[in-house]
């Protein structure tokens, strides 16, 4: 018999905490999938950071480090200057990365290190109850932004990945979704593509997943499946906007 | 041992290099400037990683990460600088990380000024960033002490995996001093770190962090880290005393300072006033058991510090009432000379 899906060895046991529906706990397997693919869990250090994915160094079962908020790539700039032949890679939020950390994030980028970033994308600040992102629509309405998104008051949704793309450092920046089937398959295929150039020491390489909040976005998780394909998807096509040869 | 004749920053670059550190990381900022400078062709030339980062934020972060890998990694900056590093030097404490710090201070607040100054002491000593830490402070008064007290920095770091921080002033980051740089230290000959995330070969995962969401955890954990602060407060006590044998009167100064004072003692004794000096070398821990036993022959303390006055409060709470403790500083950048420090002792010597 054929094993299809088995449970990947690069997460460890430990029961996600996230809420019922969301999409950190995919992504998190697609890493990990990957990461057993590759067979690089032994040689791979993670950067954990501060959102609702703070507790991701409980779950994936390689070496791992915290970050202060939004200093991830700062902090996987030093494990990488320490151990080049390594894989390090960072998993970020919208806030924690395009807020907070935007310095940190162009930066490393702009360096070209060496290491791979997975930016988890939900338009809000999950962890500390649904306040406006960065990230966060024309319109839409979080705690801090209570009767929609005013872009004259908060400026407009930022596109990272466009705008890391014009840089001279990265080697692979892409946009990917994870509201179904068809695209989560692409979306493993992009962080794979990610992790090998790394080993090949290509240079900066990003992957934009986007996400869902049923919890703060107020909807049920399959809604909230949808509301990403019908609202995301325009704000933030989907596209490899960077990859170098 | 042959002597050398270099500038303060330069020589604690070197002690740092000879202490086996390879990775450094920070941004400059007056008057510390030569340091990262020294580091830019130094360190590749140990097969070392020197990296000017964005900011002191990232800096300090890059620090974090090195030192989790089980680096030894150093950072530099002044003042303001430090101010920013805080944040990264509470998480570097909480996940119990060894690195060296070095802060040659210049006057605030704010944006204040760029010549010498001590009013970094509070921030070094007390904290400074958020939550329950410490960390070993060391206040050099020469350019050699400041290469040696940079030599052994690393080691206590390591020792206690904490980062220790090298409070010098402008003035001992400026100033041109012959130095003799006793020994030199392999990176390969060092022990292991067994904590340290350098990939999960063949062990369990390491995982460097400083978030306990459950109370009674990070009490635990901060009882764990107070426990290391106790060892250190016996250990790690360092002081020098001056003219202390039959002293009645004693000024306490650190850094440059205390090497001024030294002046107004000798100043002191050709008028036949029994003047001497106590000169913490470690402000954390405070060497206050000295301070304490020596209110038994003191009759008055003069604390003289380039601040408005911070250490004043920890020899007050080492006299712990016992003896009057007097204040004289300059700020702002500005210097006290021998003859000034001399004059206010004269005043409360014939008090
Ligand atoms: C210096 C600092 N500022 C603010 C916070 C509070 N904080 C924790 S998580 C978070 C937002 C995280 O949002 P995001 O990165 O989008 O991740 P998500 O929770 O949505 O997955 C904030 C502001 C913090 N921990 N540290
Ligand atoms: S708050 Fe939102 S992002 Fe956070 S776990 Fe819940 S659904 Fe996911």
């Amino acid at each position: 018999m054929k094993i299809v899906a088995d449970y990947p060895e690069s997460l460890t046991e430990k029961e996600f905490h996230y809420c019922p529906g969301c999409t950190h706990g995919l992504i998190h397997r697609l890493i990990a999938e990957v990461m057993d693919e590759l067979e690089i869990r032994e040689d791979t250090i993670g950067i954990a950071p501060v959102g609702c994915s703070v507790l991701a160094y409980e779950y994936f079962n390689c070496d791992m480090q915290e970050a202060s908020h939004g200093r991830a790539p700062a902090v996987a700039t030093g494990v990488k200057r320490v151990h080049p032949d390594k894989v390090v890679f960072t998993y970020q939020g919208d806030g924690d990365l395009a807020s907070i950390g935007t310095a940190e994030i162009v930066h490393a980028a702009n360096r070209g290190e060496n290491f791979t970033t997975i930016f988890v994308n939900n338009a809000i600040y999950g962890m500390t109850g649904g306040q406006m992102a960065p990230t966060t629509l024309k319109e839409q309405k979080t705690s801090t932004s209570q009767s929609g998104r005013n872009l004259q008051e908060s400026g407009n949704p930022i596109k990272m990945s466009e705008m890391l793309s014009v840089l001279d450092g990265p080697a692979y920046i892409a946009r990917v979704s994870v509201h179904d089937p068809k695209h989560i398959i692409k979306a493993k295929k992009a962080i794979k593509k990610a992790f090998q150039m790394q080993i090949e020491k290509k240079g900066f390489t990003m992957v934009e997943v986007l996400s869902t909040c049923p919890t703060n976005w107020g909807v049920s998780p399959v809604k909230a499946l949808d509301w990403l394909a019908e609202n995301m998807l325009d704000v933030y096509p989907l596209a490899v906007y960077k990859e170098v040869e | 041992m042959e002597k050398v004749l270099m500038k303060g920053n330069e020589a604690i670059a070197e002690a740092a290099v000879r202490a086996g550190c390879r990775h450094f990381f920070g941004y400059p900022i007056t008057p510390q400037n030569e340091l990262p400078e020294y580091m830019s062709h130094r360190m590749p030339e140990v097969g070392g990683v020197f990296l000017q980062a964005e900011s002191e934020v990232a800096a300090i972060n890059m620090v974090y990460g090195a030192a989790g890998a089980g680096a030894r990694v150093m950072t530099s900056s002044s003042s303001p600088g430090i101010s920013l590093k805080l944040e990264g030097i509470s998480y570097i404490a909480g996940a119990e990380l060894p690195c060296v710090i070095i802060n040659v201070m210049r006057a605030g607040p704010g944006l204040g000024g760029i010549q010498p100054s001590q009013a970094d002491y509070f921030q070094a000593v007390k904290g400074g960033g958020h939550g329950d830490y410490r960390m070993t402070v060391l206040a050099p008064s020469t350019v050699q002490e400041a290469v040696d007290l940079t030599m052994e920095a690393f080691e206590i770091a390591d020792y206690y995996r904490n980062p220790v921080m090298i409070l010098a002033d402008g003035y001992i980051g400026q100033m041109m001093e012959p130095v003799v740089f006793n020994k030199t230290v392999n990176p390969e000959d060092l022990a292991a770190k067994s904590w340290a995330t350098d990939g999960a070969k063949g062990r369990d995962v390491n995982i460097i962090n400083s978030l306990f969401l459950d109370p009674e955890e990070l009490e635990e954990h901060n009882h764990d880290l107070d426990r290391k602060y106790q060892e250190m407060k016996k250990r790690e006590n360092r002081y020098e005393l001056y003219k202390m044998e039959d002293a009645e009167m004693a000024i306490v100064a650190y850094g440059t300072t205390a090497r001024i004072s030294t002046k107004a003692v000798d100043l002191a004794r050709e008028k036949g006033i029994k003047l001497g000096l106590i000169r913490p070398i470690s402000l954390y821990p405070f060497p206050e058991k000295i301070i304490q036993e020596s209110t038994k022959d003191i009759e008055k303390y003069l604390v003289v510090e380039m601040s408005m006055g911070q250490m004043v409060e920890d020899v007050k709470l080492a006299v712990n009432g016992q003896r009057p403790v007097h204040f004289h500083g300059r700020t702002g950048g500005m210097v006290p000379t021998p003859e000034e420090i001399f004059s206010v002792i004269e005043d409360l010597w014939e008090e």
